[in-house]
């Protein structure tokens, strides 16, 4: 699945903020296809190296590529260009909040293309109906359950068929059933529909039902602590924080409890 | 560059066959590009086959090499206006992609929208929420810079401006601000009256009156008591929502779709408040005049008198230094409010914050222009 050149490369991240380092000198590869899972205790800056990924962050040192572009120092028309092939679902939804469902999937379309009204809606419907939301169209999103808003807003995220697509914490707070729904959509996605997913997640069934690869951050040694396939890391690394983390895991997945 | 182009050279194209029998065939990639450039003239082909047969159409696709949501939305619409026309589809060539970005839109056909509340149009009022973390960086100045920007090219591009947000906002920070001014500016005109008429009585001179609270309605207090107000209601409301739009991440969702969110939130409320400040002070000020002429009833000066004195004593350049200062007030005002909501920090605590910290700011710097303008307008002679 993995082709040469990687979708994602990050070279020599340093990421912190003002005189304050949270995370030195990372550097790893997302493949095309793959789902890639950042894992790594709260707090330890996995929502803020997402949003290094996504440029809304300017790093302390280093470059990321995406898709081919540096993403680092990319502005104006080239930063767009990135951002057009990209999709985020934000750690709280994020849902414009005055606009119903149909319409804050919609928006990327208004904004990028320039699709009939009718055609757009058409979409938008359709990427809601594929996260399960289809009859929900013309609500607003505090007339939905969380677990729905954050649906809905993978679906906004989705909307316009992404190469990448950046999910932070997909299913926390979600029960283990709906969360096992949402694994199957990831798979799905990655899998019929070719997108690349970076994942941000503590959901530890979950990564092991999905994660082709993943990487640890250690808040201690502020850096990647392992590197791989989930079930080879947890057989294999002798690492004992990764040991206990991914074994926690394990039991976790098989008493079948959610968190 | 396009991850699509850079693929496969393919080009979408289509080639619609109507003997000897109907049959639309597609090829290449039908992806988001492809669809903005098809997407009438397709259908309006389509509808034409159908039309033109007695038999079912075919539709291939077996030759499509990619198909994104926006090429499954064309697909579908295809086959309902074949279908409209009255005449069969036979899809054949559907594998893999095509199938999986079609089922969203085979399984809408059946569902119904569930039912909900009805809700007020009210909801309709905040175009946004909470966005965690800081992009502290929006500092004083670089804001400044953005707003005068987004100002400028609003100016040189009018289409650009989200005319429909500035109009709701400015129905919201005027037109429903008019109870509470006409109370406020009202009394203000009363006590004036009566304070200043207790004086003059001593030297017979109520008539004067009006010239006193005329001139200070029209100059000072009008303007100012209406940006005050303004402060409390639409500030507070500007700060407040945009706060929590950052709190929620909805600012930088924004910046991820390519928005800016100076224009897309600021300038419509920025511009609401400049257009709605100097109204609301002409309207402060007419009825604060009525309220002063209700009082003067009562010390023997008929209406008449009164607003004959009232024509005499006002000149217009009372009429307009006031409203200018209320223009800038609003310009103040709105800018504040966004800035302090675009500067919250996370949490909702921090939305408190910064509704707080844009009323001070902005009814210290109402205070501060005001004192500059007299200063001014003493210099200018006006
Ligand atoms: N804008 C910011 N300014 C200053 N510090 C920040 C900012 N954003 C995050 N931090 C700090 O960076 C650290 C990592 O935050 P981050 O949100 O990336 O954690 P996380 O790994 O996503 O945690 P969680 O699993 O709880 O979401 C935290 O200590 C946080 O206080
Ligand atoms: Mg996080």
């Amino acid at each position: 699945m993995a082709s040469a050149e990687p979708v994602i490369k990050v070279r020599d991240l340093t990421m912190g903020f003002g005189d304050f380092v949270l995370m030195r000198d990372l550097n790893f590869d997302v493949q095309r296809g793959e789902i890639f899972v950042i894992l790594g205790g709260s707090g330890s800056g996995k929502s803020t190296l997402l949003k290094h990924m996504i440029g809304l962050y300017t790093p302390q040192n280093g470059h990321i590529w995406v898709a081919g572009a540096d993403i680092t120092t990319a502005e104006g028309k080239a930063r767009e260009a990135i951002l057009r092939r990209v999709g985020v679902m934000y750690q709280m939804g994020a849902l414009f909040g005055s606009m119903t469902l149909l319409e804050n999937v919609r928006l990327p379309l208004e904004v990028h293309t320039d699709l009939p009204r009718e055609a757009m809606d058409a979409i938008a419907r359709a990427r809601l109906q594929l996260v399960g939301l289809g009859e929900f169209a013309d609500f607003m999103p505090s007339e939905i359950s969380g677990g729905m808003q954050k649906r809905a807003a993978i679906a906004r995220a989705m909307v316009l068929d992404p190469e990448v697509l950046f999910l932070d914490e997909p299913s926390a707070g979600l029960d283990p059933i709906t969360s096992a729904e949402l694994d199957q959509l990831i798979l799905r996605l990655a899998r019929s529909l070719d997108m690349t997913i970076v994942i941000v997640s503590h959901e530890l069934a979950s990564i092991f039902a999905i994660a082709d690869r993943v990487i640890m951050l250690d808040k201690e040694s502020k850096g990647i602590v392992a590197e791989g396939n989930p079930a080879t890391l947890r057989d294999t690394s002798d690492h004992p924080w990764v040991q206990r983390f991914l074994q926690r895991a394990d039991s976790a997945d098989s008493e079948e409890r959610s968190t | 560059m396009d991850k699509q182009a850079a693929d496969s050279g393919q080009t979408f194209r289509y080639d619609a066959t109507a003997s000897p029998d109907a049959c639309l065939q597609l090829s290449g990639r039908l992806d988001v590009h492809a669809v903005e450039r098809v997407w009438s003239p397709l259908r309006r082909r389509a509808r034409e086959l159908a039309e033109g047969t007695q038999a079912a159409v075919t539709l291939d696709v077996g030759d499509l090499e990619y198909c994104d949501g926006a090429g499954a939305a064309l697909l579908h619409a295809l086959e309902r206006d074949i279908e409209r026309a009255g005449r069969q589809v036979e899809l054949v060539g559907v594998q893999g992609l095509v199938e999986e970005q079609l089922t969203p839109y085979r399984e809408l056909e059946t569902v119904e929208p569930a039912r909900h509340e009805t809700r007020g149009g009210l909801l309709a009022q905040s175009l946004e929420a909470v966005s965690r973390v800081g992009q502290a960086a929006y500092s004083q100045f670089g804001f400044i810079g953005e707003l005068t920007r987004a100002l400028g090219s609003a100016v040189l591009n009018p289409r650009q401006v989200r005319w429909g947000d500035t109009f709701r906002v400015a129905e919201a920070a005027g037109f429903q601000a008019l109870p509470i001014v006409s109370l406020i500016a009202f009394l203000l005109g009363v006590i004036l009256a009566f304070q200043s008429a207790i004086a003059m009585r001593q030297f017979g001179g109520e008539i004067f009156v009006a010239n006193l609270v005329a001139v200070s309605l029209f100059r000072e207090l009008g303007p100012l008591m209406m940006a005050i107000l303004l402060a409390g209601r639409s500030g507070a409301a500007f700060a407040a929502e945009i706060g929590t739009m950052k709190v929620n991440e909805e600012v930088n969702a924004l910046k991820t779709m390519g928005l800016d969110p100076v224009r897309f939130l600021v300038l419509p409320k920025v511009l609401a408040g400049i257009l709605v400040a100097p109204l609301l002070a002409l309207y402060a000020n007419m009825i604060g005049l009525l309220g002063a002429a209700v009082v003067m009833q009562g010390f023997g000066i008929p209406w008449t008198a009164f607003f004959n004195q009232v024509t005499v004593a006002l000149d217009l350049s009372d009429l307009f230094t006031g409203l200018f200062k209320a223009l800038i007030f609003g310009l103040l005002i709105a800018g504040v409010g966004c800035l302090r909501g675009l500067q919250t920090a996370s949490g909702a605590a921090a939305v408190g914050i910064s509704t707080t910290s844009a009323v001070v700011t902005s009814i210290i710097l109402i205070v501060v222009f005001d004192g500059l303008f007299a200063v001014l307008f003493y210099h200018m002679g006006v």
